[in-house]
């Protein structure tokens, strides 16, 4: 049996992987230990969040489906950061733990070129450092032209919950043994990483009259730029804030070292944005309280997730810790909190297309890369699924560039700065973030996937009828001049607002700060729909701020423009700094851009770096 | 970086006892040994002097110490000779030439600093900041130079980025943990404040940094007046010597004349001018368009009137031309009968006589007051000390001045993320600190935060 590629797990790496491979054209077969496990949601019920909402109209952009099946399974939607300003705004979704995983089964069987088995990968098949295929646990060989590791937490995992160490992957399921040390043979350096997952709680046993309700958006939001919303505003269900208190502090700090975390029973590394709460504790002693959320997982059981409550610690200390939480007072945990341990590679060994530097066809996506959470993973797959397949078709990889999109910087900080704990996405990781909007994903990518063929006509047609409306939209903005009448007047007043001296376009009135939109729509209809306006009023209005984002994006350019040839011998450069040449010499930067952005590089070393490419390369000029 | 490279270190050549060449890279010491007597030379220690003549086939050129520096601890982190050999001119060129003949090349302005910047040796601050100590006119000038290379610049920078990097911080976690409203809310109210309190430190560094430039390239001051009121006669005597040619022909300074002089440690330009009057002489002409421009570029002006004569009427306009610009107002030759009427002006005056040398020594005084220099020729000089630092330190300021503008606007607080930011990399990149993560560092170390 022969395929073109395989992709092994199937987490939101190996979806997207397996899928846009097998939407190429590509005979896919995507691996997984258990096929009703495929998309599942092993930490928390939601899809999106801030940054993290972008990457996933990114993915819905660029052809993915990740967007496209939570907007049929979620129970609650909306859009944060609303008062902070449009570069930020970004979706969450509270996604249906039930449903989310059985819709993308549905979607994944319905996918043609695509066959899902059941087993465990626990080794390769490479000839002359090029991958040819893998190998099960029951010995039987799959042939394959590519391969992408999307592995997730399964890398010899160990879940802990206080002194109890049990080498499982999340939920009981089984792991993979072999797989990392064999890949740790091959060449790979191996790290040890952690991440952890809070309660369970019966949603029988709460009390939630003692908490403070978080309803969803009254407007309807979908991440896909090609459908419409499915779900009904007034049946979204209700999350919940509540808090930790003086006597949960106490509870947690006098049984510090029966955690595993202080007990000294994890050696990997975890989180810092997702610390445990044992963590919080220490790390902030001054705090009187922790916010923390609970939030339904499915309409389909009777479980809640007690977000901002993950720890190590033993049952017995969590029930006490639980049951201190107002609210809680009699809460049934159905399951406990625990820290996962597991192996992924430095992220430094794979080239910005994700495909691995020590064995070629070879690629890595998700948490095996050192990330965390389901978007990031997704956003890698997409990507490794489009590369590993442009690469059979012999052509050059798609690599998205740190103005393009999150899932740009997210592969250039990997793959450049390497990670030491698993990496979350943040809005400040991306210096162009202006640019790289909710609202404009499909903007700046449908371009790139129409021309590498991840996209459907159809899917290409939306975003040129979008691009249509928005210029005859910018067009009637322009056009449309308001007169000052005496009515008109009165609702400037009225409305406090400084009342323009002479006759304005509507285009120059929205570059005005107090002006809206919204409160143009007050005076007169305007014939544009909602996501036209809405981008319009951006574009408009921080003109000025987006200019500015684009002149730091040329800047960039110019150093990202100078390639670094692929046989530079950095040994043959005289002067650079000696953790510099080293560096050097193991992220292999493509430019001199990136080459710039990696830590202990330091100017003098790109100075000089620049001068010999100038000096070697360009002696012609 | 191949080449070695040679050129006389020390500066104005022939005023010195000695002068120094220095020598740099790899051949430093085959070039130097193949010129200098000392046999044991080319085998010595590092870091080690050696007496020695210079001589060129038999003839001796000059009796020397020459230093011995092997790499990498040197300035350039390179082999370094600095051969010391006696002062004037002729002799060291002699020297030099004889260096390049042997395989030396002439080093460019600057190149030994290069190198140490190329070869790691110092940052840009630094290469910067020995710039400026080669070039320092005068002893607080030097202060200067020196304390930019001791990293004090960088210490008020990063106190000020450290303010930067809070609030964005802040602003950072508001943004991504939008569900934490335990943490401090950033809101237009609360932001102001830190935003002002910035601003009026950037402009604090910028004035003092401004005025400390004063300090390193001294203050270029232009005499003017009417032709015959004395402005030659008022340079002489400031600087006691017969520079100017002094007549009592009206228009006889027809070009320009120039003289420094150093008044408690701060070195003062003169530049006399031609009189300025309508003229149809024509190198008189030219004098007096060179005066007026002279009157744009110099940092002040001192405008010379006669006190045994009447007010003219292009007087009268040179006082108006100099009311919006630092000017002091001289009235000359108060040893002679009063004829001039009361002068308006919002300007100091000053009255005295060159002749008699009245109101000299206070003339000088109110210079160095203007630009408030004697206080701080007592103080840690810590300021910037370059224009590219200075220009960066502007440009943040004008960024922190925007965000306090459009914040008032009550534009979102992404948007004035971006300029904040931006303002932190501008005063970054003067400090040569662009250490990417350390704003994301920055979030975690300071908010607790997560599932």
């Amino acid at each position: 049996m022969k395929y073109d590629i395989i992709v092994v797990g199937g987490g939101h790496a190996g979806i997207e992987a397996s899928h846009i491979a097998a939407f190429k054209g590509h005979k896919t077969l995507l691996i997984t230990m258990n096929k009703k496990n495929i998309g599942d949601m092993p930490c928390n019920p939601s899809i999106g969040g801030t940054a993290k909402g972008i990457i996933v109209r990114e993915i819905d952009a660029l052809g993915g489906i990740m967007g496209r099946i939570a907007d049929i399974s979620h129970f609650q939607i909306k859009m944060l950061n609303n008062s902070k300003g449009p570069a930020v705004r970004s979706l969450r979704a509270q996604a249906d733990k039930t449903t989310y995983p059985q819709n993308m089964q549905i979607e994944l069987e319905n996918t043609s070129n695509l066959t899902i088995l059941e087993g465990t990968v626990e080794d390769l098949l490479i000839e002359q450092n090029k991958v040819k295929g893998v190998v099960l646990q029951d010995g039987q060989k799959i042939l394959a032209e590519a391969v992408i590791l999307t592995t997730g937490t399964y890398l010899k995992a160990n879940v802990l919950i206080g002194s109890e160490n049990t080498p499982s992957g999340p939920h009981g399921e089984k792991r993979s043994n072999y797989l990392s040390d064999n890949l740790k043979k091959y060449g790979f350096t191996i790290q040890r990483l952690k991440t952890g997952t809070p309660q369970r709680i019966k949603a029988s046993s709460i009390d939630f009259s003692k908490m403070q309700p978080e309803y969803g958006d009254n407007t309807y939001w979908t991440f896909s730029f090609d459908n419409q919303a499915s779900y009904k505003i007034n049946e979204q269900q209700k999350c919940y804030l509540i808090y930790t208190n003086e006597n949960t502090h106490k509870i947690i700090l006098e049984n510090l070292d029966k955690s595993a975390m202080y007990g000294g029973y994890v050696t990997g590394i975890g989180p810092r944005y997702c610390p445990s709460i044992e963590d919080k504790l220490v790390r902030f002693k001054d705090k009187e309280r922790h916010q923390l959320f609970l939030e339904p997982e499915s309409l389909y059981y009777d479980e809640w997730y007690l977000q901002g409550f993950s720890t190590s610690m033993p049952r017995d200390i969590q029930e006490k810790m639980v049951h201190s939480l107002s609210g809680l007072e009699n809460a049934v945990i159905s399951k406990y909190a625990y820290a996962i341990e597991y192996d992924a590679i430095d992220p430094l060994q794979i080239y910005p297309s994700l495909e691995t530097k020590v064995i070629e066809n070879l690629y890595t996506a998700g948490q095996i890369n050192g990330t965390s959470g389901y978007e990031e993973a997704a956003g890698q797959g997409l990507m490794a699924g489009i590369n590993a397949s442009l690469k059979l078709e012999g052509k050059e990889p798609l690599i998205l560039k740190r103005n393009d999109a999150y899932i740009g910087v997210l592969i250039d900080d990997l793959v450049t700065k390497g990670t030491q704990e698993p990496y979350r996405m943040l809005t400040s990781r991306a210096e162009f973030r202006l640019i790289l909007r909710h609202d404009n994903a499909d903007l700046r990518l449908r371009e790139y996937a129409h021309n590498v063929g991840s996209i459907t006509e159809k899917q290409y047609q939306n975003y040129q009828e979008r691009q249509q409306k928005l210029q005859l939209g910018e067009k009637y903005l322009q056009e449309t001049k308001l007169k000052i009448t005496p009515e008109i007047k009165e609702i400037f007043l009225t409305n406090q607002k400084e009342v323009p001296t002479i006759t304005e376009s509507l285009y120059n009135l929205l570059k005005r700060p107090e002006i809206t939109m919204d409160f143009l729509e007050k005076i007169l209809s305007i014939p544009i729909d909602d996501q036209t306006k809405e981008e319009l009023e951006i574009q408009i209005k921080y003109e000025g701020y987006i200019k500015k984002t684009y002149k730091e994006v040329e800047k960039m350019k110019k150093l990202e423009e100078k390639m670094i040839p692929k046989d530079i011998n950095y040994q043959k450069i005289k002067n650079l700094a000696s953790e510099a040449r080293q560096k050097l010499e193991k992220i292999r930067p493509i430019s001199v851009g990136q080459a710039a952005r990696i830590s202990g590089v330091n100017p003098s070393d790109i100075a000089i770096l620049s001068v010999y490419l100038k000096k070697e390369y360009n002696k012609n000029e | 970086m191949n080449t070695t490279i040679a050129a006389i270190s020390t500066n104005n050549i022939g005023l010195g006892a000695i002068n120094i060449i220095r020598i740099s890279g790899p051949e430093a010491i085959e070039i130097v040994s193949k010129i200098f007597s000392n046999k044991k030379f080319s085998q010595a220690p590092s870091h080690t002097i050696h007496y020695g003549y210079i001589k060129r086939e038999d003839e001796v050129l000059d009796e020397v110490l020459v230093m011995l520096m092997r790499a990498p601890k040197t300035y350039t982190k390179e082999d370094v000779v600095e051969i010391n050999c006696h002062g004037g001119s002729v002799t060291a060129n002699k020297i030099l030439e004889l260096l390049y003949e042997k395989g030396a090349v002439p080093a460019e302005p600057g190149e030994f600093t290069k190198r140490a910047f190329l070869n790691g040796r110092i940052n840009l601050l630094e290469a910067e900041s020995i710039e400026d100590l080669l070039e320092a006119k005068s002893e607080n000038a030097r202060k200067m130079a020196i304390n930019g290379v001791s990293g004090k610049t960088t210490k008020l920078i990063q106190e000020l980025r450290e303010k930067m990097v809070g609030l964005l911080a802040n602003i950072e976690v508001n943004i991504d943990y939008p569900e934490y409203i335990d943490e401090l809310q950033i809101t237009k109210e609360n932001i102001t404040p830190v935003l002002t309190e910035i601003k009026n430190e950037l402009e604090k560094i910028i004035e003092e940094s401004e005025n400390g430039q004063f300090i390193k390239n001294g203050i270029t001051i232009a005499i003017i007046g009417r032709p015959n009121v004395g402005k030659s006669s008022l340079l002489n005597a400031l600087l006691e010597e017969d520079k100017a040619i002094v007549t009592d022909i009206s228009g006889t300074t027809r070009d320009i004349v120039e003289g420094e002089l150093l008044y408690k440690g701060i070195n003062l330009k003169f530049i006399d001018t031609a009189g300025i009057r309508e003229t149809n002489d024509l190198v008189e002409k030219i004098g007096v368009e060179k005066s007026l421009a002279i009157k744009q570029k110099a940092d002040i002006t001192i405008l010379v009137l006669n006190n045994n004569e009447p007010l003219t009427k292009e007087e009268q306009e040179l006082l108006d031309s100099i009311e919006n610009q630092k000017a002091i107002i001289f009235i000359n030759k108060i040893d002679l009968e009063t004829k001039l009427e009361k002068v308006t002006t919002s300007k100091k005056i000053i009255k005295g006589s060159t002749r008699t040398k009245k109101g000299l020594e206070e003339l000088k005084q109110e210079i160095i007051n203007i630009f408030s220099l004697e206080d701080m020729s007592y103080k840690d000089l810590t300021y910037l000390s370059n224009t590219r630092q200075i220009s960066l330190a502007k440009m943040s300021l004008q960024t922190i001045e925007n965000v306090i503008e459009a914040n008032e606007e009550n534009v979102p607080v992404d948007m004035l993320a971006i300029d904040i930011r931006e303002s932190w990399e501008n005063l970054g990149q003067i400090i040569g600190e662009s250490y990417e993560d350390e704003l994301v560092d920055n979030i975690f170390k300071r908010f607790c935060l997560g599932k």
